[in-house]
């Protein structure tokens, strides 16, 4: 881990806010409009070329409320890298990883569907886990999780 | 909110596509259709019988996991882990558990360690034999199928001896696992890994060299290695591109690093070199299991830590201290310090992972699965497009989609 | 002179003696049928989620619902007669269950297979219909997380019992 770590601050001081590393990781804490360009020195100059996963957490009560938390993986070094970035509640956009990485579509949609994170420069920003008509996004943290959306008319049970 | 009225059939989603070019016709596979593994629709555009475009909507099966992870313990989370990849339940287990014991400083027990590998690749023998079964039976293979069910049915009544469920075993503990191996289990799994091989003996002199199998399967379906990292896959997509990574190589967890083993590759991308690499990980599997199963380590299951480990029982009906453990243990959950981990394991799909974020308390703040059947379904357009309408029947039985996983 | 007077054949009306051979004769036909329909089942296995892997294991060897006729599977709905449920059913599918279940004809019966499709089993959240029973009238429950496949044959031999007790109208609604 400290072998990424090393190469990876030379590379990207500038751009980052902090790089920590955790357990499983390093982790870098970007600002949001940075993304697409770390991503991009990540993949070309430091071969982290496989994106694993994109996902967000909800800080609700705390400011920015939003957090993406986006995974790459390095198929040549084995290392894996965190990115972390705040989104505020009012506006919670970030750049679409799309153009670098195509597992990025998917997992985009989902965390759109799922947070209400906008990925800017997405293509295809239709619901994924969701379907269409369904109004909010269940995993904030003021979603009650009961709160069902029918698609179909429930039928009288009384036999 | 009121429910609607009934809504025409293809309202939940909306297609990409709905303008067909000269001469082509869009249609609609799924999401309820016998060779879609349940609930993947497929609207596709065809000329003739090539496909041109593909439009892929999952989230049929969206249960709503990571939203329940919120509202219960880390314990009680082991039954909703286990249905993401039903086919292959102890493995999502492990990882799920392995990535609480990560946040917590766990270190698991050797004899823990070592029934969690085997375990492992028993549950990667049993995902493998479904996923050849079912795209073998839908090719019109009846036969392959009858015999690799009967030997994981084999295996589910094993698995039944052992956690007392034959599907979804819940059998994997936050520091260790539910129980110990009952007696004469050891000798049984020999058994099964000799029926094993009889059957897949069968299965190759059936299918290998079968001039319609290979027509069906060979160049079909074919992606390239750096168009395959590029999209996620991982797992046997991936190898069958002929990049030998797995992580139980790469990054060795559990009794990995100590057990001799191969990575099967493919040298085309296509749909048979799939088939051949699952194969082979099935034998590479039981090569694994009879090597381990007769120096499982000794010693205890579950690791001593009062944070996770239910107290015995006789103490716990004797002093309140143990009580009180119990009784916090299972009401409030293990108290996991603050922070965030990922941990992936190698599941039969390719890179399962789970992200947890904790507060400190015993309910989870966020749990998120890396699924990669997710990820393989955002690039299942790419092997289907440019091919026949009948080949999204081979095509979608090698990525092997399982719905729990993809749709969580 | 004696006019003949039309009888009308209607049930209150008839003499007693015909009115219990025609009775006996329904009864008779019924189980005629109730016997031929149990035993040739088709199921539709509306598949989604982990009961699939019990529903493979109760379709081959060892346990074989061909044994009761109940194991040719048809994927159309036009051709199939018993609608099997295998799984849960979110909000999301649940247009798509509606739709199969209303283009198959009648006689036509659903089975709730296991705890998600009976009840929602433990995804009480916005995401699934707590039983299908919600959306389409369910014959039998079929209860299980997933059940085994001895609970499955046990629910098809009720569903069998159901059938064979059930009147089978065929050419109007008495007969």
């Amino acid at each position: 881990m400290d072998r990424i770590a090393d190469r990876v601050r030379e590379a990207l001081t500038d751009r980052v806010a902090s790089i920590e590393s955790a357990r499983d990781a390093l982790v870098l804490r970007i600002a949001p409009t940075a993304l697409v360009d770390i991503a991009t020195r990540l993949r070309d100059d430091l071969a982290f070329d496989l994106l694993v996963d994109i996902t967000a957490i909800d800080w609700i009560g705390q400011a920015p409320r939003f957090e993406t938390v986006h995974q790459f993986y390095s198929t040549r070094y084995f290392d894996r890298v965190r990115v972390k970035a705040r989104l505020p509640e009012q506006d919670p956009t970030i750049d679409s990883l799309v153009p670098l990485y195509g597992s990025a579509r998917f997992m985009e949609r989902e965390c759109r569907d799922m947070y209400g994170i906008v990925f800017a420069g997405h293509p295809d920003p239709r619901p994924i886990l969701l379907y269409e008509g369904f109004v909010g996004h269940p995993l904030r943290r003021d979603y009650p999780k009961d709160r069902e959306q029918p698609l179909v008319r429930y039928r009288d049970r009384t036999p | 909110m009121t429910p609607r009225d009934h809504v025409p059939l293809n309202s939940p989603v909306r297609s990409l596509f709905d303008d067909a070019g000269d001469g082509e016709v869009v249609v609609n596979l799924g999401p309820s259709h016998p060779a879609t593994h349940g609930t993947i629709q497929v609207i596709a555009c065809l000329d003739g019988e090539r496909l041109t475009r593909a439009d892929v909507h999952c989230g049929y099966l969206h249960r709503g996991f990571e939203k329940e992870c919120e509202s219960h313990t880390w314990h009680n989370l082991i039954p909703y882990v286990d249905r993401l990849n039903y086919c292959s339940a102890m493995i999502n287990d492990f990882a799920y558990c392995a990535a609480v014991e990560a946040l917590m400083d766990i270190e698991i027990t050797p004899r823990c360690r070592d029934l969690r590998t085997l375990l492992s690749e028993y549950s990667r023998v049993a995902d493998h034999l479904t996923c050849i079964a079912a795209s073998l039976m839908e090719l019109g293979a009846m036969t392959p199928f009858l015999y690799l069910v009967m030997v994981r049915d084999y295996i589910y009544e094993h698995m039944a001896q052992l956690t007392g469920a034959r599907v979804t075993h819940s059998y994997g503990r936050i520091g260790g696992l539910a129980r110990d191996l009952p007696d004469g289990w050891l000798s049984r799994l020999a058994e099964v890994l000799d029926e094993y091989e009889k059957f897949t003996a069968r299965i190759h002199g059936l299918m290998d060299r079968n001039r319609i199998f290979i027509d069906r399967t060979r160049d079909v379906g074919v992606i390239s290695a750096a168009e395959a990292i590029d999209l996620g896959f991982t797992g046997p997509i991936l190898r069958s591109t002929g990049v030998p990574r797995d992580l139980r190589k790469d990054t060795p967890y559990l009794s990995y690093a100590s057990l001799d083993f191969e990575v099967p590759v493919g040298i085309n991308g296509d749909n048979y070199d799939r088939y051949y690499v699952r194969m082979r990980e099935m034998d590479e599997s039981v090569r694994m299991m009879r090597t381990l199963a007769p120096r499982l380590a000794e010693g205890p299951i579950n690791v001593d830590d009062r944070r996770c480990t239910l107290p015995p029982k006789p103490l716990v009906y004797g002093e309140i201290e143990s009580l009180i453990n119990h009784f916090k243990l299972i009401i409030d959950g293990p108290r996991v310090p603050a922070g965030e981990v990922y941990v992936a394991h190698e599941s039969p799909n390719g890179e399962l992972g789970f992200f947890l974020v904790s507060d400190g308390t015993g309910t989870p703040y966020k749990v998120h699965c890396r699924a990669p059947s997710f990820v393989h379904m955002g690039g299942l357009h790419r092997l289907l497009e440019g091919y026949q309408l009948a080949d999204v029947i081979p095509t979608f039985g090698s990525v092997n989609m399982i719905g729990g996983e993809c749709d969580r | 002179m004696a006019a003949t007077i039309p009888i009308r054949l209607d049930r209150a009306s008839q003499p007693v003696a015909a009115r219990g051979a025609l009775e006996y004769l329904t009864t008779k036909k019924d189980e005629l049928v109730g016997w031929a329909r149990k035993f040739s089942l088709f199921p539709y296995p509306f598949v989604t989620a982990c009961c699939a892997m019990e529903f493979m294991a109760v379709s081959s060897t060892p346990y074989d619902t061909d044994r009761f006729g109940a194991a040719l599977p048809r994927f159309s709905p036009r051709q199939s007669d018993l609608l099997m449920v295998v799984g849960t059913v979110t909000h999301k599918q649940a247009p798509i269950l509606l739709h199969v279940y209303e283009q198959m004809c009648e006689p036509k019966w659903v089975m709730a297979f296991g705890a998600c499709a009976t009840s929602g089993g433990f995804y009480q959240n916005y995401a699934a219909v707590a039983g299908i029973d919600r959306i389409i009238p369910v014959d039998v429950f079929i209860p299980g997380c997933p059940p085994r496949p001895e609970t499955v044959i046990d629910g098809i031999m009720l569903l069998q019992e159901h059938i064979a007790r059930s009147r089978h109208p065929i050419v109007n609604e008495r007969f």
